[in-house]
């Protein structure tokens, strides 16, 4: 079922193809009625997500497709992600735990925030692993009604 | 990655020419700060003005970039789009790194 906005997209598990399918799909989603105020959170988790399935999801393997699917509705964004690399691990969406700033700049961390920012910037995060395809899904709210407003600069 | 750089008293200015630095670029922008900042200014200011959108592997290579400056060097930031300061922000990076909203700002404040 489907009666919001649809818009999917896949490109190829590659840190370039990554970069511009991000890119393209936050213009396309603000095109179609995203709330400004609210693309900046939906690119960034949206790029956090995306980045794990190329770095991790086909770390060993040869790289396949990205899928992403976007439905969004009158006060919330569904994204669904999907690819046919590795699960994650146990099975699980990973806690959103930030890295430790630690005590001084050698010990500052130059990773680890990706999940901590997902979980930040979503309402709600689902994940399963079915028939060797791990589907991740997002959602993100906004309360206001994103279409015939003034949009905030 | 463009990135060009400029040198006034004891400050060097090295500014971004990409509207994102993103996990496809934040090897090259670390590679290319190292070359850039080799040998310059005591206090570089990184200047991000053009800069639109950042992720993680972005936030880590310019936490590398600092690194690499050494302890007697600093790296300040400059004009930050909003979605780039509320990843540093999010992350309690923004505790770590000194923030400027503009390039102007940064240059009228001496390094503490």
């Amino acid at each position: 079922m489907c009666d919001g906005k649809c818009l999917d997209l896949s490109f190829a598990a590659t840190e370039a193809e990554a970069s511009a399918g991000i890119a393209q799909l936050s213009r396309c989603l603000e095109v179609h009625g995203l709330p400004a105020h609210k693309a900046g959170d939906v690119k960034i988790a949206l790029a956090e997500a995306i980045n794990n399935v190329v770095e991790h999801a086909y770390a060993d393997i040869t790289p396949a497709k990205v899928k992403v699917r976007c439905r969004l509705h009158q006060n919330w964004l569904d994204i669904l992600i999907s690819d046919t690399g590795n699960p994650l691990p146990g099975f699980r969406v990973p806690d959103g735990v930030p890295a430790p700033l630690g005590s001084s700049i050698d010990e500052l961390p130059e990773g680890g925030f990706g999940w901590f920012l997902i979980h930040e910037l979503t309402s709600d995060i689902r994940y399963e692993r079915c028939d060797g395809c791990n589907r991740l899904s997002l959602r993100f709210e906004f309360p206001r009604p994103p279409c015939g407003q003034k949009r905030p600069q | 990655m463009a990135l060009t750089s400029t040198t006034t008293d004891a400050t060097q200015i090295i500014t971004v020419h990409s509207d994102r630095i993103d996990a496809a670029m934040a090897i090259q922008f670390k590679e290319d700060m190292r070359t850039q900042a080799d040998g310059g200014a005591a206090r570089v200011v990184l200047d991000l003005t053009g800069v639109e959108f950042i992720d993680s592997s972005g936030l880590g290579a310019i936490v590398a970039s600092m690194k690499q400056l050494g302890n007697d060097r600093r790296l300040d930031l400059a004009g930050l789009h909003p979605f780039v300061e509320k990843v540093f922000r999010l992350t309690r990076m923004d505790t770590v790194f000194k923030l400027y909203p503009t390039l102007d700002d940064a240059l009228a404040t001496t390094a503490g």
